[in-house]
């Protein structure tokens, strides 16, 4: 018996500008229930990585408590991480983002440890615009202490061996457009077409970028009942458009018909193409999308996609006018620099 | 494209690379797994029942599984298939309860059976246990055919080889050794119900150059000369020794003229070195021997002056390939070259030769002297003459002429009982889950990285010295449980059911080796493209799944999966399965 994965890949293993194959962006072998969507998203997570050539050594993976977030463990294996308190992941990443600006950060997170006891940290961090990726592994319940019903299950939705859900759910994608995250989009596990571009974009995105990923729990959550099932997720989906992810160092192959592309070009130069758009959906319009998230969910859809973006995104450091050094590359004669200057500050202040 | 019919035996039988390729079709991976767990007994009577001479092809096999291993596709080298059946050979208890029992009581068909070796035996050990009385022809003074008169004692001990033909012998048979048949209808006369001829390709080749009836004393035909050194008629030769050829019997006899006095032994061949017919591994331990191989030099003549044999006179060429890749050895136009010696042996090919077949009886024979044969029945023009082994198509190698005996021994067992001769029963096919509990499985699906383990051999100076003391020692036991491992268990199927597939993609994300796709179905070469890793190997087929609810097909490449269960393992709904899959030639009376 063994529960070990092969050595051996594919001799045509795609190698990336780094010399790397997907194979060193993995983790450990994943030890959540067999066919959970997270392992799915960690999967979207390696291969968005992968293809865009990311340093291992220059991301770090945060997470806070909950099958969501042991999920770190299974992807990014040669990248920094730190598996905080629960719901106090946002926390972390604000100090670790402050003390050095040059990482990008990757908060992996769950519904309980967002919408519940996280909620308050989580808005702030929105609010903020703090340069981030916020990865929600998002099943309406609470995999980990055996599927009770979650802030985001949808009322009615019943859960395996539970009761229909009371009260109303808690929308984190309409919820974060409203407290200010620049780029918010909401994607499906088994959906890999959409989510690795999602996933590229939001890393390359310049501020707080959400990203809520419906992944259903297989165990206490994917019966007939629930809304947060495979099959009901499937059933209905309905995708803001299509999105296709191209980096900045690389030549634009696709080609659209005139008028049906939208494109946005990011704070790096990367570029989101915009095509097959749902009628009336312009996503870098708050309005816009706060009232097509709104119609779908009255429609009994789950709309995915990009719903929201700012382009012109300011994010924290920019907002607080930090220095653009990493504060943990400054030295301390740099940090205190003496009485002298004390005394120019204060002199300028009176 | 259609969706795959896994109910075919031949779909998951060519998912078996190793079984597949083999002649006689030998479950390797069963046998290779009872090795691992030290079940040596069992492990050769999977392959006694399939091919016959595990002992002897665990030395001698042409290996044709080895090429076709799965784990040659995934690193350098294939699992050492051919060596692990001689650790089974080596390390068996005592078989004798386990062989079939022979009826007493005959069913009264009377079978000839002419030459003693693979194919011929064979037949008998089919037979044999159906209460068929078989006599046996042969002009050496013993059985095992070309494999006792060609296959030197330092790579086939005559123990070993005696052992395994005497397992059939003892059945039964009714040897006439030291009988040369000079004429088929004699035998024909004496009312067999069917005979078979198994008489090999016995007919060295000869090149005919200019000067070699000047020198015939030191020219030899080297299938002529081992045979006389097996069955010690020749002792010795001379210090300087040609050989010309590049097969395999060219590697047997130079190391055998090393072992009989030659001290300056070279091969010289016409071809380029890397397209000699010769196995890689033969023309390695020839140069071991310190054999060095001309290539690119075709003979021109024999040399004798004043009397005297000098050597071999060769014109040095160059391959050039046309843009068929025809080649053609062209002369660079050098002076030829001389290499002095004085032995030649020839080793050049063998061809068949039915002197003793009158034309008139009913036999047809082709434009080459070939007897026309059924390539599935073996059946002759005459219906109950069968042929098999070298003496049906040409000179091939052992494990094709025991496939050849046991298809043979299934129509001659048809023939007596008056059922069709054509007729094939399907092979036996078992297809059984080898799930044990949570992350367990009753095979060992861990994938080691181990590189394939040198087979020790004994030391040079003593084998040199003493042509029948065995070359390779074998593996010991704990090298031989390693090489065992590396085997990737390519018969523990990866079955899908679509039926309870929920489309989570699990198995796509663990798939080490990104062999799973889900996606629209197309044309095969389309769908071949549109996979994770597209699937450039054609020899190996795409399992498709009907459809499924969200419009796609599971497609998996064949070509890459290690057999490792992880897309099983991750299958929340068993919708994979790794299930065994034993596939079994039906043999004669089955």
């Amino acid at each position: 018996m063994s529960y070990k994965r092969p050595k051996f890949r594919h001799p045509d293993t795609e190698i990336n500008d780094l010399g790397y194959a997907r194979q060193d962006y993995e983790g450990a072998l994943s030890t959540l229930c067999a066919g959970c969507g997270h392992d799915s998203i960690s999967g979207a997570i390696v291969r968005a990585c992968h293809e865009l050539s990311i340093e291992p050594h220059r991301l770090a993976k945060l997470s806070g408590i909950g099958c969501s977030s042991k999920a770190p463990t299974y992807f990014l294996g040669n990248s920094h991480g730190f598996n905080s308190v629960h719901g106090r992941m946002p926390s972390v990443v604000t100090g670790a983002a402050m003390a050095n600006r040059d990482l990008i950060y990757l908060g992996v997170s769950g519904d309980g440890d967002t919408a519940s006891i996280g909620m308050g940290q989580f808005v702030h961090a929105a609010r903020r615009n703090l340069n981030m990726v916020y990865i929600v592994m998002n099943n309406g319940c609470y995999g980990l202490t055996k599927g009770q019903d979650s802030a985001t299950a949808d009322e009615g939705s019943r859960s395996k061996k539970g009761d229909p859900n009371p009260f109303e759910s808690i929308d984190l994608c309409a919820l974060s457009v409203q407290v200010g995250a620049t780029f918010v989009a909401r994607s499906f596990s088994g959906d890999k077409d959409q989510l690795v571009p999602l996933i590229k974009a939001a890393i390359s995105h310049h501020g707080f970028a959400l990203i809520d990923v419906v992944s259903p729990c297989v165990t206490f959550n994917n019966n007939p009942d629930s809304t947060k099932s495979y099959e009901f997720t499937r059933e209905h989906l309905k995708a803001t458009g299509t999105m296709d992810f191209v980096p900045m160092r690389e030549e634009i192959t696709a080609r659209y018909a005139p008028g049906s592309s939208h494109e946005v070009t990011l704070h790096d130069g990367s570029v989101i193409h915009l095509y097959k758009m749902a009628k009336g959906m312009d996503p870098l319009n708050r309005v816009s999308a706060l009232n097509a998230m709104e119609e779908s969910k009255q429609q009994d859809q789950i709309l995915t996609g990009l719903l929201y973006m700012d382009p012109d995104s300011k994010e924290l450091h920019e907002a607080i006018g930090t220095v653009s050094r990493p504060l943990n590359q400054l030295s301390e004669r740099e940090l205190c620099p003496g009485d002298s200057v004390l005394q120019n500050i204060n002199e300028s202040l009176r | 494209m259609k969706a795959t019919n896994i109910k075919d035996p031949e779909y998951f039988h060519k998912v078996v690379d190793c079984q597949y390729a083999c002649p006689a079709h030998t479950p390797v991976p069963e046998y290779i797994r009872l090795i691992a767990r030290g079940r040596y007994t069992d492990a050769y009577m999977v392959n006694w029942e399939s091919n016959v001479f595990p002992g002897i092809l665990g030395r001698t096999c042409d290996r044709p599984c080895e090429p076709a291993c799965r784990r040659g596709r995934v690193e350098d080298e294939p699992v050492a298939i051919c060596r692990l059946k001689r650790v089974a050979a080596d390390n068996k208890g005592s078989i004798e309860d386990r062989l079939p029992n022979i009826p007493v009581k005959k069913n009264g068909k009377r079978v000839a059976l002419i030459g003693g070796g693979p194919a011929s035996l064979t037949v008998a050990r089919d037979l044999m246990p159906l209460g068929y009385s078989i006599d046996l022809y042969d002009d050496q003074t013993a059985g095992g055919g070309m494999m006792k008169s060609q296959i030197p004692s330092f790579r086939l001990p005559e123990t070993v080889l005696n052992e395994e033909v005497n397992y059939i012998l003892d059945m039964g048979v009714v040897t006439h050794f030291n009988t040369t048949v000079n004429s088929l209808k004699e035998i024909l006369d004496k009312k067999y119900d069917a005979v078979f001829v198994g008489t090999g390709a016995p007919r060295g080749k000869d090149l005919g150059l200019a000067g070699q009836a000047d020198a015939a004393a030191h020219i030899h035909i080297g299938i002529d000369w081992l045979s006389s050194v097996a069955f010690e008629h020749s002792s010795s030769i001379g210090k300087r020794v040609v050989v010309l050829g590049g097969g395999n019997t060219a590697m047997d006899c130079c190391r055998t003229a090393r072992r009989l006095g030659g001290e300056d032994v070279k091969v010289v061949v016409r071809s380029p070195f890397s397209e000699m017919k010769a196995s890689p591994w033969e023309k390695e331990d020839a140069m071991h021997e310190d054999i060095p191989i001309v290539d690119n030099h075709v003979p021109l003549a024999f040399v004798v002056e004043n009397g005297k044999f000098i050597g071999v006179t060769f014109d040095r060429v160059d391959a050039v390939y046309d843009d068929d890749g025809r080649r053609r050895l062209v002369s660079t136009g050098k002076d030829p070259v001389l290499f002095e010696c004085d032995d030649v042996l020839m080793a050049i090919g063998q061809e068949n030769s039915f002197p003793w077949i009158e034309r008139d009886i009913g036999i047809k024979f082709d434009q080459w002297g070939m007897p026309k044969v059924d390539e599935t029945t073996f059946q002759s023009a005459i219906k109950n003459v069968f042929f098999g082994g070298d003496a049906a198509f040409g000179p091939k190698n052992v494990i094709t002429a025991v496939a050849h005996g046991h298809q043979a021994a299934v129509s001659i067992d048809h023939f007596c009982h008056g059922k069709s001769v054509a007729e094939r029963l399907a092979p036996g096919v078992t297809l059984i889950s080898q799930k044990m509990g949570i992350h367990e499985w009753s095979y060992d699906n861990a994938v080691p990285i181990d590189l394939r383990y040198v087979v020790p051999q004994a030391d040079k100076a003593l084998t040199l010295k003493d042509r029948k003391i065995e070359v390779e020692l074998g593996y010991d036991l704990k090298t031989a449980y390693a090489e065992a491992e590396r085997c990737l268990n390519c018969d523990v199927q990866t079955v899908f059911e679509e039926i309870r597939c929920i489309e989570c993609d699990a198995c796509i994300d663990i798939c080490p080796t990104d062999c799973i796709t889900f996606t629209a179905n197309a044309e095969e070469k389309q769908l071949r493209q549109n996979l994770t890793a597209s699937a450039t190997n054609l020899s190996q087929d795409l399992y498709v799944s009907q459809v499924l609810p969200t419009k796609r097909v599971m497609v998996k490449d064949e070509d890459m999966c290690l057999h490792c269960g992880l897309c099983a393992e991750r299958c929340p709904t068993t919708a994979w399965d790794m299930q065994q899959f034993l596939y079994a030639v039906t043999k004669a009376g089955q």
